[in-house]
């Protein structure tokens, strides 16, 4: 399943559209703690997490993730929104919780 | 070794909103040069904790990558308080990073280890009230 299979499924609000709308989603992944998101996240991961600062977009592009999903309707502060438009980082929000929302990846990706 | 691409970055201490742009700077300069996807996330992983970590415990300083065909050099140097016990830090865990720091969703011990996960070789050179300057390589190939 491609980013955009995700932003077209309409199960999310889409925040920020990047570039890389045809890159394909390895898996879900939720974590709310940066360090160890960067240690974790797999290349081409959904993450789901509900920290919204300037570092999370920092780590999803280091981490290579393939978009980020806030889950809990949390959303992300005004510079971190800002420099998702500057890196072309693909940004959903819903307000389910974390499992519920990695969950709804993993079910689209298992077709 | 003569046709070693060296790029230098200054990091300024206390600033978390342009954390990472080192980092960012050498992933994209390493994806145009065409090396492979795995490679740069290992260097982008390594390198952010390390900027990240001198962002929050150095005075500043400098990181330093050499590139050449067969592996990428980061040697990060600072003038910060150096480490007190180093077997303790490259424990997964272990933190003195302060609560403000801690909010942001840093500071769970993971920066030091993570560096060596992702790197095929680390060595710490630190000296308390002088600095520390930590040298990572990743092969390619």
């Amino acid at each position: 399943m491609k980013v955009q299979d995700l932003i077209d499924s309409g199960e999310f609000a889409v925040v920020c559209q990047g570039e890389g709308a045809e890159r394909e989603i390895t898996k879900p992944f939720c974590c709310d703690l940066l360090s160890v998101a960067m240690g974790r996240a797999p290349a081409g991961c959904a993450w789901v997490t509900v920290m919204g600062n300037m570092n999370t977009l920092a780590v999803a592009s280091l981490a290579d993730a393939a978009c980020i999903i806030m889950a809990e309707g949390a959303s992300l502060d005004e510079m971190a929104l800002k420099k998702a438009g500057q890196q072309d980082i693909t940004v959903l929000s819903t307000e389910q919780p974390e499992f519920e929302a990695a969950l709804a990846v993993w079910k689209r990706l298992q077709g | 070794m003569n046709d070693a691409i060296v790029l230098k970055y200054p990091i300024s201490p206390d600033d978390f909103t342009r954390a990472g742009e080192a980092s960012s700077d050498v992933k994209g300069k390493l994806k145009q040069l065409g090396v492979s996807p795995e490679a740069v996330r290992k260097v982008a992983i390594a390198m952010y904790e390390g900027e990240i970590n001198m962002v929050i415990h150095a005075k500043g300083g400098e990181i330093t990558v050499e590139i050449t065909p067969e592996r990428i050099l980061m040697i990060l140097a600072d003038v910060g308080p150096g480490i007190p016990d180093v077997e303790k830090a490259m424990q997964a865990g272990y933190s003195t990073a302060p609560d403000e720091v801690r909010s942001l969703g840093f500071g769970a011990g993971m920066g030091l280890p993570n560096m060596k996960k992702y790197t095929d070789d680390m060595r710490i050179e630190t000296e308390l009230g002088v600095g520390t300057t930590i040298t990572m390589e990743v092969r390619l190939g």
